[in-house]
């Protein structure tokens, strides 16, 4: 399999008056054609700037300090806006959580898609009306043509994740960075737009990041997942071994924490402790303060080491499966 | 069953066609009030356009009044015949005549001064909002510079040095008051600007000024019109306010300010029509557009909607 985004030592900073909070900080991963990799943490553990990063949307006083973003072979990390432009919505396109928003709200829906494809293609408006027609029909929106002319708000929350999942397929991209596009959903709903875009990805062979907080979601979807925390990638494998055998300790928490792992009238399983503040993150391993293994081993900054098929950050992996 | 389903199918079919235009409409003629004001607003603009052919007398012309009506109290009949239902000024033209050609150059001064500030102050508040920087630093404490003054004031000096003319006070009006569209502007791109869907937008890959006049700009606009009614109001009653002080439009072409005015020497006399009856029609148009744009506002404003 050919990567289609290779992702090295990435470490994007946002230099605030109060410091540098290191959002992402130093993190490698690929996708390759046709796959989805599910890129899973909690909230400000940097995953949707990571997102950003690779379509060079970071607005000052962020930056990418370091490390390559290959795109079909070619750096991008330090790329024009003009070539990022000629990327954006064409190569690269974006799926965003709360569809209520991404939607221009005094644009009809026609307006919107003909615009994404004649930014980049000099084809006819009929075309271009065709192509976003047959778009809307292939994520399961009945009757297109009406649909086209309705302005945004006439349409329900999951009718416009899949009007905004069209747009991204429209330009045939070899990649897709969905950041949470079902988190805002119903969870009926939150299925059928799954359903599509993972039979979308099978058909045009599209890469894909699926950036969400829910292992459930990604548990069925991703073909590998990656989890992060603090700006990090702690654990970064095959589905199926990150969901089953979890080796990093704060995977193993996550997994304990979905409610259905946990028995019903017991008290829910917590990772105890709060994410660290990223202004103050901990010497070595961010994760160490809240782990219950942590030892005096874990100070210095644990390097990325490979387990049982799955790269982690962790001088104590859990071999022993979930014990939380 | 079948009459259910028939009817949601024509309950979908009106929600489909329905713009957003339709619907500010229907919200719109809610209210008795506005419509009523705008009503009176487009009897007034009505009026004041057809007054060539609707007015005894064309008080422009030097050759058709007549000193000798001059001071007529409402309901005279001047010398070549005809009734003069509001009186006449002391030169003796017909006041309802004055007042219709009078309502003339006031509503094209504040509609022209009007639509020219609001093109000139959106296009420096969307520069401002989007450039960002030291460019918004520098528009913006020249907006604020600028409002620290009195319109009036601003406009009273810049008529002073330009002189007299329909042109030099459309010219000083829209410097008055550019900097109010400039700050509505700026201030509701700033808020739209960080919504995500301008940044869908970027990501589409759609070119800035395209994000910009084609994206940021329509969500600007409620409050534009808001403001922008309510200044062209504010714009008439500044014309008016000028002429009153003799700095405006001349004496041979009065506007409503003008007329107002003349009068003005007369009221202690008794001859209270020649001021009052050009008051009310002043008073009428600015209260008429007010309540329409105020209006306006309550049905334009998403936070104010039941």
């Amino acid at each position: 399999m050919t990567a289609v985004l290779e992702v090295e030592g990435l470490k994007t900073h946002f230099f605030t008056r109060a410091g540098v909070v290191k959002a992402v900080d130093g993190v490698d991963f690929s996708v390759a054609k046709g796959e989805v990799m599910g890129l899973v943490g909690e909230s400000g553990s940097g995953k949707s700037i990571t997102g950003f990063s690779i379509l060079g949307l970071i607005d000052p006083p962020g930056r990418i300090v370091e490390g390559a973003i290959r795109f079909n072979g070619e750096d991008i990390a330090g790329a024009s806006e003009e070539r990022l432009k000629t990327l954006r919505g064409n190569r690269i396109a974006m799926i965003f959580q709360d569809p209520m928003m991404t939607l221009n709200p005094v644009l009809r829906i026609d307006t919107q898609m003909i615009e994404a494809i004649l930014a980049h293609e000099k084809v006819d408006k009929r075309e271009a009306w065709e192509r976003s027609r047959d778009a809307l029909g292939l994520v399961g929106i009945p009757s297109p043509e009406e649909r086209l002319q309705a302005y945004p708000h006439q349409l329900s929350g999951g009718m416009r994740q899949r009007v905004a999942i069209a747009t991204a397929f429209l330009n045939r991209p070899d990649l897709i960075i969905a950041d949470e596009p079902t988190t805002a959903l119903d969870v009926t709903i939150q299925a059928q737009i799954i359903h599509e875009a993972q039979k979308l990805t099978r058909q045009t062979g599209t890469a894909m990041i699926w950036i969400t907080h829910d292992l459930a979601v990604v548990a069925g979807l991703a073909d590998r997942i990656s989890v992060m925390y603090a700006g990090r990638i702690v654990e970064q494998g095959e589905t199926d071994l990150v969901i089953d055998h979890p080796l990093h300790p704060y995977t193993v928490g996550l997994l304990g924490s979905v409610p259905s792992a946990n028995k019903r009238g017991e008290r829910l399983y917590q990772i105890e402790g709060m994410t660290p503040n990223m202004l103050d993150l901990p010497e070595g391993c961010a994760f160490a303060p809240r782990c219950r293994w942590a030892t005096d081993a874990c100070t210095p900054p644990p390097g990325v080491q490979t387990v049982d098929g799955r790269q982690i950050r962790c001088v104590h992996p859990r071999r022993e499966g979930v014990t939380a | 069953m079948t009459d259910i389903s028939a009817d949601t199918a024509t309950v979908d079919e009106t929600a489909k066609v329905e713009t957003p235009f339709q619907r500010f409409r229907s919200e719109f003629f809610e209210s008795w009030i506005a419509t009523g004001a705008l009503f009176l607003l487009g009897l007034i603009i009505i009026l004041a356009l057809l007054a060539p052919y609707i007015t005894p007398q064309n008080p422009y012309d030097l050759g058709q009044v007549d000193v000798l009506d001059g001071r007529l109290p409402p309901g005279s009949e001047a010398f070549t015949g005809y009734t003069m239902w509001l009186g006449s000024d002391g030169s003796g033209r017909d006041l309802y005549s004055a007042i219709l050609y009078g309502l003339r150059i006031s509503l094209a001064v504040g509609v022209a001064s009007g639509m020219i500030a609001l093109v000139v102050g959106m296009a420096v508040g969307l520069v401002a909002a989007y450039a960002g920087g030291r460019v918004e630093n520098v528009i913006m404490r020249l907006v604020d510079l600028q409002l620290s003054f009195p319109a009036s004031l601003v406009a009273l000096m810049l008529v002073a040095i330009l002189g007299k003319g329909i042109e030099n006070i459309i010219l000083a009006l829209v410097v008055a008051q550019w900097a109010y569209y400039a700050r509505t502007v700026r201030g509701t791109a700033l808020v739209e600007r960080r919504k995500e869907y301008v940044e869908a937008a970027q990501c589409l890959g759609l070119s800035r000024t395209r994000v910009v006049f084609r994206h940021i700009l329509p969500n600007c606009l409620a409050p534009l019109i808001v403001v922008g009614t309510v200044q062209t109001a504010h714009a008439i009653s500044l014309e008016a306010t000028l002429s009153f002080l003799g700095v405006g439009l001349p004496q041979t072409e009065p506007s409503l300010g003008v007329l107002i005015a003349n009068g003005f020497e007369y009221m202690l006399s008794g001859r209270y029509w020649i001021s009052v009856f050009p008051g009310i029609a002043l008073l009428l148009t600015v209260v008429s557009i007010n309540l329409v744009g105020d209006h306006l506002r309550d049905v334009l404003n998403p936070r104010l909607k039941k």
